[in-house]
């Protein structure tokens, strides 16, 4: 962590909490990063459960101004805003994008690459519960193999792999690629703050529990949010211009079942379907480790 | 899946039902409040009977993979509401370009824009008709209950199927997301009607024929015809033409079919206008809330009736000129700004009286409200 001290959003204005559920990932990250940010933000947002839940006015739990837009749109808009700002000279002002996985993993894919091959001076910053949690847990190309969902119900759970978005940004080779946790808040700061420092568009992804999604204990949010941690499930690690890849949480190798059973969404996983989401998160790990180390001799 | 027991259901997966029926088997949709239970309800029923759901990763990809299964030989569907709907425009006049078979279900909620996501609305009754670019000539039907709606829908496909056009199903956010007790229908109790297949020898096969009553037979990629589809204007073989006599040929061909065949499309409802001298002109769930307080003035000696739309468009101006002939004023109650009051003024005899009841806020029309309209206008 840098000794910059915090900026405390949640203390710079007439803050009157805000309306989404216990537990929720993203209410806990976007106040941290907003931390970092500080004052000189600007927030565009799509749809989403960030949007419907800053708080009807005046009670808005930002503090920043805030664009809410239509769901495709977030990347576009963001592109916008930043070359208004550009144009009254208002370059220092962060641009910070903050959409949901449907937003960003879907809908708004195409616009999302296209900011990226532009390299747009935006920050990307994707809160990932892992399904269409505003309209009540429909999946997404976000949403783990063997996961329950309304739209992939018990006698056909989602089959297909996760999205590696991650990757894909990475190969856009634009300048900051991160996965970030809210488990692990100095990483996740320390990321921002690096972020914020560079130019173009960089891109966050932030692992955000949902616990009526995923029927877990609100209590839990944060254990779970560090299991995906643990288990490598969600590995934290950067990614530089494309290519330099930094792991940047040692990983303790925790079974991932460990982190399944907290989750009522992957009950009806069958013990061979655990058997192969443990060992694809370890053909994963493996490779960003390989990747982690070959960037240590490329420096 | 049909079940001819009497079951308490959601209006949403009524549409479900109502599809299914109609042959429907193939889904691709896109999670959107208050539509999203058709999507789930898909997701459940379809793998069951050999249909096939899809999500997709918005609605343009959504009606997109519809008209595909469709030419494809599939009955498909979707369902959305307000921001989808608009984003679907685009490909349902490539649908009607293309002359392909398929249903639009919107349910609609507050607008413009993302607007009111839980909330009541009919303001896209005029985006149902004018919706995608170009002259079109839309096909729309809106049910009022629960029931209605497997109905609308199966009426839906089958005017979709016959006509060989896009057919969109308005509904709104009462009736989706309200659980009534219905009787689904029986196998054989409703019609099913499917498109006109090609039967000629694949040389002489002509995609977009000129037939007698507009409809060219259709073969489905596989059935051994060339078939060529474009959003391009064509001739009947299906190629792109700039030539202004084809043309026209074209834009008349996708009117006509509809509008010489407006008395079999058009339908309505029809509630003690017999003497009636005062008329509601309603459609979609207001229409309940207009129908009691209609009964409650007949209590009171007010000689005064409802028609209701189940056809929105193609506007049913004949018949609604009939049975509103001895009524000297109309009053339209909307949950919009007042869209359809407009067809109303256009298709009524200059003297007669329309007034337009509108309410926009979010919330429904009550019969009171109905009532107290009709007592300012009385």
């Amino acid at each position: 962590m840098s000794d910059r001290p915090d900026y405390d959003f949640c203390a710079s204005h007439d803050f009157y909490g805000h309306s989404a559920c216990p537990g929720c990932g993203e209410k806990i990250l976007f106040r941290h990063v907003l931390d970092v940010l500080g004052p000189e933000t600007v927030i565009v947002a799509p749809a989403g459960c960030a949007a419907v839940t800053d708080g009807v006015f005046p009670h808005s739990l930002s503090p920043v101004p805030y664009l809410h837009v239509a769901f495709g749109a977030t990347a576009s808009a963001a592109a916008g805003v930043r070359a208004g700002l550009d144009m009254s000279g208002r370059e220092n002002v962060t641009v910070m994008a903050w959409a949901g996985d449907g937003a960003t993993f879907d809908i708004g894919m195409g616009a999302l690459s296209a900011i990226a091959e532009r390299n747009e001076n935006v920050l990307y910053v994707c809160y990932d519960n892992e399904a269409y949690m505003n309209t009540g847990m429909q999946r997404s190309s976000a949403t783990p193999p063997g996961c329950w969902t309304t739209t992939t119900p018990a006698s056909r759970l989602k089959s297909e792999p996760k999205k590696d978005i991650d990757a894909i940004m990475a190969a856009h080779r634009i300048p900051y690629v991160a996965t970030a946790s809210p488990a692990f808040l100095d990483d996740l700061k320390a990321k921002v703050e690096r972020a914020k420092a560079i130019r173009g568009l960089r891109f966050m992804h932030l692992f955000s529990p949902c616990p009526p999604g995923w029927k877990s204990d609100p209590a839990d949010s944060i254990a779970i949010a560090r299991l995906a941690v643990e288990s490598n499930v969600f590995p934290l690690y950067e990614v530089y211009e494309g290519e330099r890849l930094r792991l940047t949480c040692q990983s303790s190798s925790v079974p991932v079942a460990d982190y399944l059973k907290l989750q009522g969404r992957f009950k009806y996983m069958s013990e061979r379907e655990a058997e192969d989401m443990q060992r694809a998160v370890e053909r994963s790990y493996a490779a960003l480790k390989l990747r982690h180390e070959k960037s240590k001799v490329c420096l | 899946m049909v079940d001819t027991q009497r079951t308490l259901l959601l209006g949403n997966l009524a549409a479900v039902e109502g599809a299914i029926y109609a042959g429907m088997r193939f889904y691709a949709g896109y999670p959107i409040t208050p539509s999203t239970e058709v999507a789930e309800g898909c997701s459940r029923e379809l793998p069951k009977i050999g249909g096939r759901f899809i999500q997709m990763e918005d609605e343009i990809s959504s009606i997109g993979a519809v008209v595909g299964a469709s030419v494809s030989g599939m009955k498909a569907m979707t369902a959305t509401s307000g921001p989808g709907f608009s984003l679907m425009q685009e490909n349902i006049g490539y649908a009607y370009i293309t002359e392909t078979p398929c249903v639009v279900i919107n349910v609609q909620r507050g607008g413009p824009s993302t607007g009111l996501p839980t909330k009541v609305s009919q303001s896209d009754t005029m985006q149902a008709r004018w919706g995608p670019h170009g002259d079109y000539t839309a096909i729309v039907v809106a049910p009022s209950t629960v029931g209605d709606t497997v109905t609308e829908t199966i009426r839906a496909f089958n005017l979709s199927e016959r006509f060989r056009t896009p057919v969109v199903v308005l509904m709104d956010e009462i009736i989706g997301h309200q659980r009534e007790l219905i009787s689904l229908p029986k196998p054989g109790e409703h019609q099913v009607i499917n498109r006109v297949k090609a039967t000629v020898p694949p040389e002489e096969f002509q995609p977009f024929r000129l037939t007698a009553n507009g409809v060219s037979p259709m073969a489905a990629y596989g059935e051994g015809y060339r078939t060529i589809s474009t959003g391009l204007t064509h001739d009947p073989m299906g190629f792109t033409t700039n030539e202004p006599k084809e043309i026209k040929v074209k834009l008349d061909k996708l009117r006509n079919k509809i509008m010489d065949f407006r008395s079999e499309i058009t339908k309505l409802r029809v509630e003690m206008m017999d003497d009636a001298e005062i008329a509601f002109v309603s459609y979609g769930s207001v229409s309940r809330a207009v129908l009691l307080a209609v009964a409650l003035a007949r209590s009171a000696g007010v000689k005064v009736g409802l028609v209701q739309l189940y056809t929105v468009w193609p506007f049913p101006d004949n018949k609604l000129r009939d049975y509103c002939q001895k009524c000297h004023k109309i009053i339209v109650p909307e949950l919009n700004m007042g869209q359809i009051v407009h067809e109303i003024r256009r298709v009524m005899p200059p003297d007669t009286e329309i007034h337009s009841l509108q309410r926009y806020d979010g919330e429904i029309l009550t019969p009171m409200q109905i009532l107290e309209k009709l007592e300012e206008v009385m």
